[in-house]
C-alpha cells in the first residue's frame, strides 16, 4: 500500500465490490443525503423552500411533544429489546444445548415460521388475540377467572411490547443460538471441573461467552423497533404514536417535509449513539478472545 | 513398583451403558497414590470414558467409583476431589491466563494477595512464569497445554486426570513435554491418570499401564512387563511391533512346551513364555520383538545360541535404525503362506546397511519368544 497505486488484487477486489456498491449508494446514501438536505430546508405552504435554515432542529430538540414520543419510543424499544432478549435467551439455551443435533435444524426451522407470514397480518392477529373480545379475553372469562374484559392489554404500551416482542424475537434467538453453539462444551465441563456449580459455570462461562450474542441480538431488536410504524398505528389505536408516526404525520398529513426530515434525522443520531455504545460494550466482551 | 502405597482410585465393576452400546464392561482396578497410571488403548476402546466417569462426567450404569477410600458414584464433578487436563485444553477464551489459573480459586478463603502469589507460584512451575496477563487465546499450544496443567495443579487435587494431553502437539514438543510431565509428577507427588493410544507415550510416561480392549481390560502390568510379556496376541499386536509366526505344539512337559516353528525349527519353551490367555481363536502362534533377533553381515560371527538363514525382501531406512523384512528360510512348510518377518538394526558406525535380496543369516534366541496358545 506504501506505493500509493493499487495491486491488481486490490484493483480486483473494487471490480468485484463496485456493482453492489453502486446500488448501495443509488438505494441507501442517495435517499439518506436527500432527508440530510432536506432537514435543512425551509418549509413554505405546500412546498419547501430552497433555504438553508436550522429552525427545524430547534423545533424537533425543543418540542415537547416530540420529546414525549421520543422519550416514549426509546422507552418502548428498550422494553421491547429487554423482553425480547430475555424470552429468547432461553429458548436459544434450549436449543443450542438441550435439543439432539439432529433436531437443532428442526427447531430453528420451527422458530421461522412466523415469518411466513407478513409482519401487518401477524400485527392484526395479535389485535384479535388481545382485544376486548378477543382471545385472551373471551377465555378468561369464559373461565370464569376475570369478570370484565381485561383493558390493559389493548391500544397502549404494553400491547406494543407484546406485540414486538413477538415479532422480534426470532431475530433475538438466532444470534443468540449461535453464540451458543460457538462454546466449546469442554468448557463447561471445565467449569464443573474446577469446583463451580452448574449455575456458577452458566454464570462465569456460558452467558460471557454468549455476550456477543447477546449483544448483536439487542441491537438487531433495538434499532428496527425504535422506528416502527405500523405496530403502534394499529395495536396502539393511533392514540399512543411513537417517533415514526410523528415523522408520517409531518411528511404526509401536514406536508411538511423539512420538520419529517428533521426529525428523521435526530431519530437516526440517537440510534447510532446508543448502538455505538453497545458495540463499545461488545468490543470489551470480544477483546481477550479472536 | 511398590505395592504398599494406599489406594487411591478404586473401580469395582463398573458397567457403563450408552443405550445398547455396553462400553465399560466390568472394569476392576486400582490405582495406587502417587502413581503415573496410563489407559491405553485405540480409540473406542472405552478408555476416556473410564476416565470421565473417574471425573464424575459420565454416571456410571453398576459398579462402584471409589477415590481416596470413599464412594463417588453419587458425588457431583464439581465435588470430586479429581482436576482434569482436556485434550482440547478448554482454556477458557474470555480470560488471561492468570484468571484461568486462578479460576477454581474462587471459593478459597485466602486473600487477593496471596492467591496472586499462589497463581504466580504455579505458573513458575509448569515453566510460563511471567505469562499470567496474556490473553488466552495468544498462546501456543504448548502453553495453552500448561495454562490447563497450572488451572488443575493449583487447587491441589489427589487425582490429576489427562485426557490424551499431547495429542494436538507436534512430536518434538509432545517428547519434552513427556519428560516434564513425568518431573511435574514427581515434584508434586499428585496421582496422574492418563488416557492415551500412543503406546510409546504410555511406556515411557507411566509406572504403570492398563491396556484396554472394547470395554475390557485386556492387561494391567508396568511399561516392561507388558511389552516384553504381553498378556495375549492382541496386547502384543497393540503395544510396539510383534512379529507372528504360526507354531505347532509337538510335546508339553510341566508347564512348558516344545514347539515346531517354520523358519525357525524346534523349540522349547518355559512356563514363563507361554501365554495362554488368548480369546482369539489362530491356532498357536509364535511372537517376538524386530529387535531381539540379530542380521549377521557375511562371516560376522555372534554369541547367540541359534541361527537361521533368510532372503532380505525390503528395506527401511530410519536414520538411527534400519527395518528389514525378511523372507525366512523353510517358513512356508507349514501351510504354504510365507510370512515376512520385521527386523530392526541400529546402525552402528562400520555396519553397512544391506540391500533387497541378499541372501543373509538371522542370529537369535529362544529366550525372546513368546508363544501365544
Amino acid at each position: 500500500m506504501a506505493k500509493g497505486g493499487l495491486d491488481a488484487q486490490a484493483r480486483q477486489g473494487y471490480a468485484l465490490i463496485a456493482p453492489p456498491f453502486l446500488y448501495a449508494a443509488l438505494v441507501l446514501a442517495a435517499p439518506l443525503l436527500t432527508i440530510l438536505a432536506y432537514s435543512f430546508l425551509t418549509d413554505g405552504y405546500l412546498e419547501v423552500v430552497r433555504e438553508f435554515t436550522w429552525a427545524n432542529y430547534v423545533q424537533v430538540w425543543t418540542d415537547p411533544i416530540v420529546r414525549t414520543v421520543m422519550l416514549r419510543s426509546l422507552m418502548v424499544s428498550a422494553l421491547v429489546t429487554l423482553v425480547t432478549v430475555a424470552l429468547a435467551f432461553p429458548v436459544a439455551y434450549y436449543v443450542s444445548f438441550l435439543v439432539r443435533p439432529q433436531k437443532k435444524a428442526t427447531w430453528l426451522f420451527l422458530i421461522t415460521i412466523p415469518f411466513w407470514t407478513s409482519y401487518l397480518i401477524r400485527v392484526f392477529l395479535w389485535k384479535v388475540i388481545l382485544g376486548y373480545n378477543g382471545v385472551v379475553n373471551s377465555s378468561l372469562t369464559g373461565l370464569g377467572i376475570i369478570d370484565e374484559p381485561l383493558t390493559f392489554i389493548l391500544y397502549n404500551v404494553n400491547s406494543i411490547v407484546i406485540t414486538l416482542a413477538h415479532a422480534y424475537a426470532p431475530f433475538a434467538i438466532l444470534p443468540i443460538f449461535v453464540a451458543l453453539e460457538k462454546i466449546d462444551r469442554s468448557l463447561l465441563e471445565a467449569g464443573r471441573d474446577l469446583g463451580e456449580s452448574r449455575a456458577m459455570t452458566f454464570w462465569r462461562v456460558t452467558l460471557p461467552l454468549a455476550m456477543p450474542g447477546v449483544l448483536a441480538a439487542v441491537l438487531i431488536v433495538f434499532i428496527p423497533t425504535i422506528g416502527d410504524y405500523v405496530t403502534p398505528e394499529l395495536i396502539g389505536g393511533g392514540k399512543i404514536p411513537m417517533i415514526a408516526n410523528l415523522i408520517q404525520v409531518q411528511m404526509l398529513a401536514l406536508d411538511n417535509r423539512p420538520l419529517g426530515s428533521a426529525l428523521a434525522v435526530t431519530t437516526m443520531a440517537i440510534v447510532a449513539v446508543v448502538s455505538i455504545v453497545f458495540l463499545l460494550i461488545n468490543r470489551r466482551f470480544l477483546k481477550v478472545r479472536s | 513398583m511398590t505395592d504398599d502405597r494406599k489406594p487411591m482410585i478404586e473401580c469395582r465393576g463398573v458397567h457403563k451403558h450408552y443405550g445398547d452400546y455396553h462400553a465399560l464392561r466390568g472394569i476392576d482396578l486400582t490405582i495406587r497414590a502417587g502413581e503415573f497410571f496410563s489407559l491405553l488403548g485405540p480409540s473406542g476402546c472405552g478408555k476416556t470414558t473410564l476416565l470421565r466417569t473417574i471425573a464424575g462426567f459420565e454416571d456410571i450404569s453398576e459398579g462402584a467409583i471409589l477415590i481416596d477410600e470413599k464412594r463417588m458414584d453419587e458425588v457431583p464433578a464439581n465435588k470430586r476431589p479429581t482436576n482434569m487436563v482436556f485434550q482440547s485444553y478448554a482454556i477458557f477464551p474470555h480470560l488471561t491466563v492468570a484468571q484461568n489459573v486462578a479460576f477454581g480459586l474462587r471459593r478459597d478463603p485466602r486473600g487477593k494477595a496471596e492467591k496472586s502469589a499462589l497463581v504466580d507460584e504455579t505458573l513458575a512451575l509448569v515453566g510460563l512464569r511471567g505469562f499470567g496477563n496474556r490473553a488466552a487465546h495468544a498462546l501456543s499450544g504448548g502453553q495453552r497445554q500448561r495454562v490447563a496443567l497450572a488451572r488443575a495443579l493449583i487447587l491441589k487435587p489427589k487425582v490429576l486426570l489427562l485426557d490424551e494431553p499431547l495429542s494436538a502437539l507436534d512430536r518434538k514438543m509432545r517428547e519434552q513435554m513427556q519428560v516434564e510431565l513425568i518431573k511435574l509428577q514427581r515434584q508434586v507427588g499428585i496421582t496422574f491418570v492418563l488416557v492415551t493410544h500412543d503406546q510409546e507415550e504410555a511406556l515411557v510416561m507411566s509406572d504403570r499401564i492398563a491396556v484396554m480392549f472394547e470395554g475390557e481390560i485386556a492387561q494391567l502390568d508396568g511399561p516392561e512387563a507388558l511389552y516384553a510379556r504381553p498378556a495375549n496376541r492382541r496386547v502384543a499386536d497393540f503395544i510396539g511391533v510383534m512379529n507372528f509366526l504360526p507354531a505347532r505344539i509337538v510335546a508339553e512337559q510341566g508347564g512348558g512346551a516344545t514347539v515346531e516353528v517354520p523358519g525357525l525349527g524346534m523349540v522349547d519353551l518355559p512356563a514363563r513364555q507361554i501365554s495362554r490367555a488368548n480369546p482369539d481363536d489362530g491356532g498357536p502362534t509364535i511372537g517376538f520383538r524386530p529387535e531381539t533377533m540379530t542380521l549377521l553381515g557375511a562371516g560376522a560371527t555372534h554369541s547367540q545360541p541359534r541361527e537361521t538363514n533368510a532372503t532380505i525382501d525390503e528395506v527401511v531406512y530410519y536414520g538411527d535404525m534400519t527395518y528389514y523384512d525378511l523372507r525366512l528360510d523353510g517358513a512356508a512348510a507349514m501351510d504354504g503362506k510365507a510370512r515376512p518377518v520385521r527386523i530392526s538394526m541400529r546402525n552402528v558406525f562400520g555396519r553397512d546397511v544391506q540391500e533387497v535380496g541378499t541372501r543373509t543369516r538371522l542370529a537369535w534366541s529362544p529366550g525372546s519368544l513368546v508363544l501365544f496358545r
